[in-house]
């Protein structure tokens, strides 16, 4: 289950069982993106702002 | 026997794709190290750390730091995927385009120049409409389709007034009627392994920018062109954007060295993360050799 709070909107997210620390996951509520940064209990952070040089 | 190979993968942000290619390694038993290009440094006086992979694979979402940390590794001998060569042509919308043009790969007409007073002059003498892009950067961003003289001015002014220096490199393509869609097809070193239609009302398709996939067959007409395409650039693992023009037929848009699939691995069915480990692996192999 391991429940976050987004940083945005507040809503409760449950990280999937298989969610690794690192993975960029999207708040179901609010549409943010959001940085897993620890599991064991459950954290999140807003992942960086996109630049001008990001892409494929 | 996977494990005589020692692997990198320099990455960002662990995206869906990223998940895959870690879980392709995993499932594969190959010894490999995530680098998270946010946390790693090159010393060049001490660059043994690096010198111990037998092959990186770079998923940075930052081109500069990608392409930067290519040239470091390739300096150091170590194998990339892909090479800095071919990442510094596809980075980059103009040499891509110069490359392709010098290989006689067909592409949309593509004009380029380096005052808004020069731009504006190519962009009237080409007709409207035209589509203005940066030549780095991605995801559909800073596209503009300009439909007339004042628009033109003002994107113009407005991309020499606040954008870096880098987007006053105007460069001009011809807007195309496509079919409200383009394809992407995955290359991988020789072979075409899939292709999707990206399908959007929007004239940008891209789907980061919410266009659809659909499964779309790879034609003699597309494999060829996508060969001599990424042939054009130096090979290694590519997506090719293609766009269907009315008059020309098929034409090759743009050559993406880092491309994400999270649309095209589920579309195909097709183990795009685990077909480009098999050829990160042959790459160390090679290295080896």
């Amino acid at each position: 289950m391991n429940p976050v709070n987004c940083p945005e909107c507040e809503a409760q997210i449950d990280l999937e069982a298989t969610t690794e620390v690192g993975e960029i996951i999207v708040c179901p509520d609010c549409g943010v993106d959001l940085e897993v940064t620890a599991l064991d209990p459950a954290a999140v952070q807003l992942a960086p702002m996109e630049q001008e040089d990001w892409g494929e | 026997m996977q494990k005589r190979y020692h692997i990198g993968v320099l990455y960002s942000r662990m995206r869906v794709e990223e998940k895959w290619i870690f879980g392709a390694m995993e499932k594969r038993g190959i010894d490999y190290d995530r680098l998270d290009d946010r946390e790693v440094s090159f010393d060049l006086e001490a660059p043994e750390p690096w010198l111990s992979y037998d092959a990186v694979l770079e998923r940075s979402i930052s081109y500069t730091s990608g392409l930067y940390s290519l040239r470091m590794l390739n300096t150091l001998g170590v194998p990339t995927v892909n090479k800095a060569s071919v990442a510094e042509i596809c980075g980059d919308k103009l040499v891509t385009s110069a490359v392709l043009a010098k290989a006689g790969v067909p592409q949309p007409h593509v004009v380029t120049a380096f005052t808004p007073e020069a731009a504006l002059a190519a962009i009237e003498a080409f007709g409207y409409p035209v589509v203005l892009k940066p030549v780095v950067g991605s995801w559909g961003r800073l596209l503009a389709k300009v439909n007339d003289r004042d628009a033109a001015e003002a994107v113009l002014e407005h991309k020499a007034t606040l954008g870096s220096v880098q987007h006053s490199v105007f460069y001009i393509q011809e807007y195309i009627h496509k079919p409200g869609r383009d394809i992407r097809a995955i290359v991988i070193g020789d072979r075409v392994i899939t292709a999707i239609y990206r399908k959007s009302e929007h004239w940008i398709t891209n789907t980061a920018r919410g266009g659809e996939g659909e499964l779309c067959p790879i034609t003699p007409e597309i494999e060829a062109l996508c060969l001599k395409a990424t042939a054009a650039v130096g090979g290694g693992v590519l997506a090719v954007d293609l766009v269907e023009h009315p008059d020309k037929g098929m034409l090759v848009n743009e050559i993406n060295h880092t491309m994400e699939f999270h649309t095209a691995q589920p579309v195909s069915s097709v183990d795009i993360a685990n077909e480009i480990v098999n050829y990160t692996v042959e790459m160390a192999k090679k290295g080896k050799e």
